[in-house]
């Protein structure tokens, strides 16, 4: 296998082959994590740059780990105390970064294309933790892993995600990476949630929760961004809940043996009940420990790349 | 034109042999374990461990080690390298470990084999067997268990087939001109 990219930008450029052989590579660090040393040596001497202009626990931790795992030096740049509060801009922020010697900056941004932009001025690998309302695509390849893992394979399932489609990157990502594996992705929301255009992504669109649930294998669902109760695209928590949580009672028209998974943080009572997000198909707390392993085999792959 | 060095046969007895070396070094099999070297050791490690075990009785460790993550090479070679598994059910600590690997050529691997190893637990000794040394190291390590010494030059290759059934087991010399 021959990678060409020195960047992870997106799921959206990646070809079937690129995504499973990043999760054939993470299995191998799943190993590694199970040891009682988890450290193997291959990222030596190399830095790692976490850049993240949006909040973040589990993504950059999970990053800062992934780098410290693989023995690369990991910075975490945080953009409240730095220069960029004095006006620096973007472009002079990651220049200055490439030039303290960098050999990856993790960025996430609330602007889509961030990560595109900096791929294109700087030499160094850049990895999209996040852009705006675009991608994650560590965040969907570690969910591809997780359902793999459990389903032993993609092709042919059928998953239903539930939430802020219009607003999420997770599910963007994940909409790629399930489709180019072979799964029927269907997805769920109010139709004010609900992008323009969703259907040419290859997905089945539902308003019904119930519908859109039924004998799925996997159910996603997303975390619902508080603040768009604000901007008059819900009525109430209260009736998101009543219409689209994700209770113990929906999860029967599901297949007995589907995984329930949400990228977190989890709004309890909102998006999802707690005897689901607790109870026994729940992966959730299994997404965030392949987490590691699937960031390990992205750093490690991009080392590689020739220049 | 790929030339046949060792065949079924031959292999047979090369392993019959490194196996009573080995017993005869550590004088019997208390403390003695085999880790295999991904991919090409650790067949190789399975039949040495039974020859082992038929000549002894008893049961000894066996174990799969990959070197890939140890590896000096990741901005060289222009492949991704793929990463496969290691299971080494047991602890090697304060164990004679015997490294196996299918052929001995630059040292390398033998090496990440070892910063691996360490990284397990603290192994009393590691020794090494391989089933062919050819030649060209770049690195101070040596075997102490060779199955067959074959002079080669840089353009040569060397390709060592063993199968679960050891039916077509050989090992052969090809030209890369």
């Amino acid at each position: 296998m021959i990678f060409k990219s020195k960047d992870l930008l997106g799921i959206k450029d990646l070809t079937p082959n690129e995504i499973n052989f990043i999760l054939d590579t993470a299995s191998g660090f799943k190993d590694v994590l199970a040891r009682d040393i988890k450290k193997v040596p291959p990222l030596r001497g190399k830095t790692v740059v976490n850049l993240f202009f949006e909040p973040s626990t589990r993504t950059r931790t999970s990053f800062t780990l992934a780098g410290k795992r693989l023995s690369a030096d990991v910075v975490n740049f945080s953009v409240n105390t730095s220069s960029v509060v004095k006006g620096e801009t973007l472009k002079d922020t990651a220049l200055t970064i490439q030039s303290l010697g960098a050999d990856f900056i993790v960025i996430r941004h609330a602007s889509s294309g961030v990560p595109h932009f900096l791929s294109k001025i700087l030499n160094i690998s850049i990895i999209n933790a996040g852009d705006g309302a675009n991608e994650h695509p560590t965040q969907a390849l570690l969910d591809l892993f997780t359902i793999r893992s459990h389903k032993k394979k993609i092709n042919g399932l059928t998953v239903a995600i539930i939430g802020d489609i219009a607003h999420s990157r997770v599910a963007k990502s994940n909409i790629y990476g399930l489709t180019k594996l072979g799964a029927k992705v269907r997805v769920i929301c109010p139709p004010t949630l609900m992008p323009a255009g969703i259907d040419k992504l290859g997905v089945d669109v539902f308003h019904s929760i119930e519908q859109g649930i039924k004998n799925a294998d996997v159910i996603m669902t997303l975390r619902l961004q508080l603040e768009r109760q604000v901007k008059g695209f819900l009525p109430s928590l209260e009736e998101y809940f009543k219409l689209y949580g994700l209770t113990a009672e929906r999860l029967k028209l599901a297949r007995d043996n589907a995984i329930v998974m949400h990228p977190g943080p989890m709004n309890r009572g909102v998006e999802i009940d707690s005897e689901v997000a607790d109870g026994p198909q729940s992966v959730i707390l299994e997404q965030v420990t392949n987490g590691i392993a699937v960031r390990m085999a992205v750093l490690y792959i991009l080392a590689g790349v020739r220049r | 034109m790929p030339k046949e060095i060792l065949d079924s046969k031959d292999i047979k007895r090369v392993i019959r042999r490194i196996a009573h070396e080995i017993i005869e070094k550590n004088k019997g099999i208390e403390n003695l374990c085999l880790v295999g070297i991904q991919i090409g050791g650790v067949i190789l490690a399975q039949r040495l461990a039974s020859q082992i075990e038929s000549i002894e009785g008893g049961k000894i460790g066996v174990g799969a080690l990959d070197i890939t993550l140890y590896r000096d090479d990741i901005n060289i070679k222009k492949e991704q390298p793929v990463v496969k598994t290691t299971d080494i059910p047991f602890s090697i600590t304060d164990k004679t470990v015997v490294l196996v690997d299918d052929v001995l050529f630059t040292g390398r691997s033998i090496r990440a084999a070892m910063d691996a190893l360490i990284d397990f637990g603290r192994p009393a000794y590691i020794q090494l067997a391989v089933l062919i040394d050819r030649g060209h190291r770049e690195l101070p390590i040596r075997a102490d268990y060779a199955g067959k010494n074959i002079p080669t030059s840089l353009n040569e290759r060397i390709d060592v087939y063993l199968d679960k059934e050891n039916k077509e087991d050989k090992v052969v010399l090809i030209s890369k001109k």
